[in-house]
């Protein structure tokens, strides 16, 4: 005891010690990672010749950064983190509480109730112009990855099949609302469900050969199935419009009794005396893609308790003693491709009415990626853990455009957008170090007899194909 | 094949004829014939190596095999041809269940969710192919009712009840192997086939599992035919023993008559290494006349 004070005073120099030298080598490392990236910048003058000039100062901001976010880390916030939790392991207080807050039982309550009031609350804060962008750039952009990533969580999830190719079924989706709301001016009402089922029959096509391949071969394939959907749309021009595309594709309406095209006698602003603005389709919108995603939970939620679901997440655990069981496996994968396929394919439909323009470009591996990186960042199997995900990763680059204060801080020509691939690579990094199970990585079961127990993400296993 | 035929009645549940697996140049069974009776433990046992899990696989549809025919008979009388079925089949129509020498529980699912996934069929139908279930129709809700309550007898019985809502991957070894047999068992089979249940055991483990192997046969009349290393579980609850070595059968009979076969004795129980000497002498001198 009477050498303690010390200790500790020689253990802190070490520390600071400890602290600067990490510090610097982390700077030195930085310098080396980012010499090419930041400090050197391409770009072609008026002859067209590349000349390239150097970024110092930006170089320099990113070394001092990781320096001092090293020192700090080492020296302080690490050190504070190890005293709370030794003086929290003396108290005997465990580190897992079993109680839960309010807001965490009713979250889900409190969630829908919070994107119910979204949009009459953006209105209420930034008039029906400014709404536009709360209510289009983050709610309904959101809300279509939330459930395009809850669609792939039935295969990927709960069926463990690695889907590399999942935007293809978003694409049939979204050719099948433009080309029949285009070729016999059907209502995207009727249409809605006939591209889900459309999506869904080419799951299934997709699902007869690719199914005794496993793991990486499996992925391998469905990526290729994705490039050759986009492919054909981008080659067949007469049926598709090639690159161009399809473009001035029918608004959806509320129901036929109100429309939303400008001309129309039925206009959902005239009818209600309300001034001309795009804002109420988009408010619309907002509610139907609310409505399709809360359909996709629902009916996710329902299947896992049914043996169909119970099935998918047995096939992901272990797939030969699922066939022990008398369980049809082929069925099986071809019902979770067929179902994931549709949501995908409700999504797409959805797309084309929003946009009124759908393009091969659209669906291009690169969103692929971006909704395989929503489930896995949320947790495979958890609706709460991906809806998170897709809130961080989708409003997150959305986010980024609105970063206008960066400019004083790394000068004029500093556009965040560029940087929005830098940091969604860092932040999942970062989140998989730290949540290697993502966001949420226990699973709820789907039956008890006592009580309803989490069970915890060491125990499931990813899938192998 | 004659004295297959003759001999089949009533009584036999499984008929494995003239069976022979080859895998490349290896043959992994060589013209095997034996049968199960109903009711009856069945104990198939043989050194390392001697084919048995192999003739597990060819039972079961994991592998097709090379030759031979493995008929199926039913409480009922229906016949199937188990080598003209694929694995899942075996079990959803035949109903012949199994479990496998290293444990494949469904880990990351609960105790009760793996007995309840082994009711697969039997709550797909019910819940008319997931599309009445989905609509809230039909009966579904009394089946996955049923379903529990079959689940908490065989938990029950497997002496699992306590751990029903814990994951399967939390369990101990031996409640593993418990859990894989109550699964097996929730599919509703004529037959059982357990491909090594006591191994890594211990010996308390080894009576409750007798215990549970006894109830079974005795309570639900289902046959089982295992394949078994630990003598003592053999010996004492199996009702007949084959033996196996190199593929072929080379004993056949009750536990009291193969245990005192020289054969199996020489091949499997282990020897004195003189008494081997005297064996080989003795097959040396054999095949010179």
């Amino acid at each position: 005891m009477a050498n303690s004070p010390v200790t500790t005073s020689e253990d802190s120099s070490g520390l600071m010690a400890k602290a600067i030298k990490e510090g610097l080598f982390a700077g030195l490392l930085a310098f080396g990672m980012f010499l090419l990236y930041v400090g050197i910048e391409t770009y072609q003058n008026i002859d067209n010749k590349l000349v390239w000039r150097t970024r110092w100062g930006l170089l320099a901001i990113f070394v001092i950064a990781s320096a001092l976010g090293r020192f700090l880390v080492v020296g302080f916030i690490k050190p504070h983190i190890d005293r709370r939790k030794l003086a929290k392991a003396k108290a005997g207080i465990p580190e897992i509480s079993s109680e839960k807050g309010f807001f965490h039982t009713h979250f889900l309550k409190i969630a829908l109730v919070a994107l119910v009031l979204y949009p009459p609350l953006a209105i209420m804060l930034s008039g029906v112009q400014g709404s536009l962008k709360f209510v289009d750039n983050f709610g309904i952009q959101i809300l279509i990855y939330v459930m395009l990533a809850w669609g792939l969580n039935v295969v990927v999830g709960l069926a463990g099949l690695l889907d590399l190719g999942y935007v293809a079924f978003y694409a049939v989706g979204a050719y099948s609302y433009a080309l029949l709301s285009d070729q016999f001016g059907l209502s995207f009402w009727i249409l809605l469900p006939l591209a889900g089922i459309l999506a869904a029959f080419w799951g299934i096509i997709l699902g007869f050969p690719v199914l005794r391949l496993r793991g990486d071969y499996l992925a391998i394939v469905t990526l290729a199935f994705g490039e050759i959907i986009r492919l054909v749309l981008m080659n067949w021009t007469e049926v598709t419009g090639g690159t161009a595309g399809i473009s001035g594709i029918a608004k959806a309406s509320v129901f036929g009794i109100y429309s939303f095209d400008v001309g129309a006698p039925n206009n959902f602003a005239k009818a209600f005396g309300l001034p001309m603005s795009s804002a109420y389709y988009k408010i619309f919108l907002f509610y139907v893609i609310l409505g399709l995603c809360m359909l996709t939970a629902y009916v996710t939620m329902k299947l896992r308790r049914m043996p169909i679901g119970r099935a998918w997440e047995a096939l992901r655990e272990d797939e030969i003693a699922c066939r022990s069981l008398g369980i049809d496996t082929v069925k099986t994968k071809l019902t979770a491709f067929a179902i994931g396929a549709m949501f995908g394919g409700f999504a797409g439909s959805f797309f084309a009415a929003r946009q009124g323009f759908v393009s091969p470009e659209s669906f291009v591996f690169l969103e692929s990626a971006v909704i395989l990186a929503v489930v896995v960042l949320g947790g495979m199997g958890s609706l709460t853990g991906i809806a998170v995900a897709a809130i961080v990763m989708v409003g997150g680059t959305e986010l980024l455009r609105e970063m206008e204060f960066l400019k004083h801080v790394f000068g004029d020509d500093f556009t965040p957008e560029l940087y929005r691939m830098l940091i969604f690579g860092l932040a999942m990094v970062v989140v998989m170090l730290f949540k290697p199970r993502g966001f949420v990585g226990s699973r709820e079961p789907t039956a008890f007899l006592k009580e309803r127990k989490a069970v915890s993400g060491s125990f499931t296993k990813e899938g192998h194909g | 094949m004659t004295s297959g035929t003759q001999t089949m009645n009533k009584n036999t549940i499984l008929n494995v004829e003239h069976l022979s697996m080859r895998f490349g140049g290896l043959m992994a069974i060589n013209d095997l014939s034996f049968q199960v009776k109903r009711g009856d433990i069945t104990a198939l046992i043989g050194p390392n190596g001697a084919g048995k899990t192999t003739v597990f696989n060819c039972i079961t549809g994991f592998y097709k095999p090379t030759m031979g025919m493995i008929t199926l008979t039913q409480r009922g009388g229906g016949q199937y041809l188990l080598e003209r079925l694929s694995d899942f089949e075996i079990t959803k129509q035949a109903k012949v269940a199994r479990t496998f020498q290293n444990i494949r529980l469904f880990g990351g699912l609960t105790v009760l969710e793996n007995l309840l996934v082994a009711q697969h069929n039997k709550l797909m139908k019910a819940s008319g192919y997931t599309v009445m279930g989905l609509l809230g129709l039909g009966s579904y809700k009394r089946e996955a009712e049923a379903a529990i309550e079959t689940a908490r007898q065989w938990l029950e019985r497997a002496d699992l009840i306590d751990r029903a809502d814990d994951p399967a991957g939390d369990l101990s070894y031996g409640a593993q192997r418990r859990l894989e047999i109550a699964r097996a068992m929730c599919t509703g089979p004529e037959l059982l086939c357990l491909d090594e249940p006591a191994a890594g055991l211990n010996p308390k483990e080894s009576l409750a599992l007798n215990v549970l192997l006894n109830g079974i046969r005795d309570e639900t009349g289902t046959s089982i035919l295992l394949i078994e290393h630990d003598m003592s579980v053999v010996m004492e609850i199996s009702d007949h023993v084959v033996v196996l070595e190199y593929g072929q059968k080379i004993s056949d009979g009750t536990p009291d008559h193969v245990k005192n076969d020289p054969k199996v004795i020489a091949a499997y129980l282990g020897v004195e290494d003189d008494e081997v000497e005297e064996v080989i002498h003795e097959e040396l001198d054999g095949s010179a006349h």
